[in-house]
């Protein structure tokens, strides 16, 4: 035990005589930090190295957890028939997954389903828009974790309800033998859909939404270590740079706020289409 | 100092460890806390949010609802009242030129009558009138005569100086000449 403390108290001497001070940090350079994926797995919190294991990627998932249920607890259990603002304003999202993507794909089904996607809607734009939330700074979905999670509530969902709808035989007949094509052709078309059914779906949902967000954040790193170095370590007239590479640091917050609701809108989509060809009878 | 040495070597393995596959395989913490918080967020929100604000916006359509049914009802009565006031007063308006109709006969009638009783009634002075002038005149005459007689009589015997005392001839002169008087009074007016 006073072996631990010793240890941790020379490493805290070591580390502080190291570096500087984090406000010295934020207003000099040593140099320029390229983005690497070293982002994505920091130092743990507690736990390094179990199941448990926390680092700041959990914590800023646990955060915009909070901000959303908070929001919606405050607003649900204020809910008028006349709306306040706050409450016309999330109305507003809600309708936006009604009548932009659930409806639109799933006609008669949407009652029933609409609960879940908003759900993941909602979810999926809040954990995307941490990415450009000063101080979380990084998308709770860049890490491959979470948009798996999601992918697969949307896999089992799909597999569940076409399963109690048709049958396992009849689900299966369905989707991997589509009526209307040459006996033939089966051999070729089966093994892709098999492959589309269960593999392709929902990995695609996952990596496209994890892969856009991992992107998204090494851009704005980019852009913003290069104006740190730029503005701090460059000399003459390329402390200019920092300017333009400033100005691309706030285009591209702009651009993946937007990433962040197209990411979540595309997510949402494609599992209302993946649940309707589920519940089709033919297609 | 084993332990310390451990957590060091844990934390350099850490930061170096990182290959380009971790990004798209999962570690199990990363899915752990995945799991953990999604879950939340799905139970909360499919079973308490979501349910209590569909529940305030099916209340709002209903309420919509309600006022368009309140609407059309509101307005279907006023169509109805005012089919209901157009033929009363199509009614009305038929019974007052009924009235006026009837009026104006009877006020035709009226006049006829009136008219006719001015006339009767001018007919029946006019002749009563007639009867009192010839009556009257009839007593004029008989006193006349009678008058006149005595007064030619007198004036006569005053100018013959002699007493006509026969009665007979007396008689015949005196109507000798009123008969001319009397023609003389007719043709003269």
């Amino acid at each position: 035990m006073g072996n631990l403390l010793a240890a941790v108290v020379s490493a805290e001497a070591t580390d502080s005589g190291e570096s500087k001070s984090y406000i010295e940090r934020m207003f000099s350079s040593d140099g320029f930090h390229a983005p690497s994926i070293t982002d994505f797995f920091p130092p743990a919190i507690f736990g390094d190295g179990t199941i448990f294991e926390f680092n700041r990627i959990m914590m800023v998932r646990v955060i915009a957890a909070i901000a959303l249920i908070a929001l919606f607890w405050f607003v649900a259990n204020r809910a008028k028939v006349v709306p306040g603002r706050l409450q016309g304003a999330l109305e507003m999202m809600l309708d936006f997954v009604k009548d932009q993507i659930v409806e639109p794909v799933m006609g008669a089904e949407t009652k029933k389903f609409l609960p879940i996607l908003t759900t993941i809607f909602l979810a999926i734009t809040f954990f995307n828009i941490t990415g450009v939330i000063p101080f979380l700074n990084i998308a709770s979905t860049s890490l491959i974790g979470l948009p798996i999670i999601m992918a697969l509530w949307v896999y089992v969902l799909y597999l569940a309800y076409g399963i109690k709808k048709h049958g396992l035989g009849g689900y299966l007949k369905n989707n991997l033998f589509p009526p209307g094509v040459p006996k033939a052709i089966y051999l070729l078309l089966t093994p892709i859909e098999i492959l589309q059914v269960f593999i392709l779906r929902p990995a695609t949902l996952a990596l496209r939404l994890a892969a856009n967000m991992i992107a998204g954040h090494l851009l704005l790193v980019l852009c913003f270590s290069a104006t740190q170095y730029f503005f701090f370590a460059a000399a003459g007239a390329m402390k200019s740079m920092a300017a333009v590479t400033f100005a691309a640091g706030f285009a591209f917050t702009l651009f993946e706020i937007f990433v962040a609701l197209l990411q979540a809108y595309v997510f949402t989509m494609l599992a209302a289409v993946y649940l309707n060809m589920a519940l089709e009878e033919e297609h | 100092m084993m332990l310390a040495q451990t957590l060091l070597l844990a934390e350099e393995a850490h930061t170096t460890e990182v290959e380009g596959a971790d990004l798209i395989l999962p570690a199990p913490y990363d899915l752990l806390w995945s799991i953990v918080i999604f879950a939340i967020i799905a139970v909360v929100f499919t079973r308490v949010f979501l349910p209590k604000i569909q529940k305030v916006l099916d209340e709002r359509a209903e309420l919509i609802q309600g006022g368009i049914e309140k609407a059309e009802k509101a307005q279907a009565e006023a169509a109805a009242a005012l089919e209901e006031y157009t033929a009363q007063l199509t009614e009305a308006r038929a019974e007052a030129a009924r009235i006026r109709e009837d009026a104006r006969v009877e006020a035709a009638q009226i006049l006829a009558e009136a008219r006719r009783r001015a006339g009767t009634d001018a007919e029946r002075i006019v002749e009563t009138a007639q009867r009192q002038i010839d009556a009257e005149r009839h007593q004029a005459v008989v006193s006349l005569r009678s008058e006149v007689g005595t007064l030619a009589t007198d004036l006569a015997s005053r100018i013959v100086g002699e007493s006509l005392a026969d009665d007979a001839r007396q008689q015949r002169v005196i109507d000798a000449f009123l008969t001319e008087l009397e023609t003389t009074v007719k043709a003269e007016g």
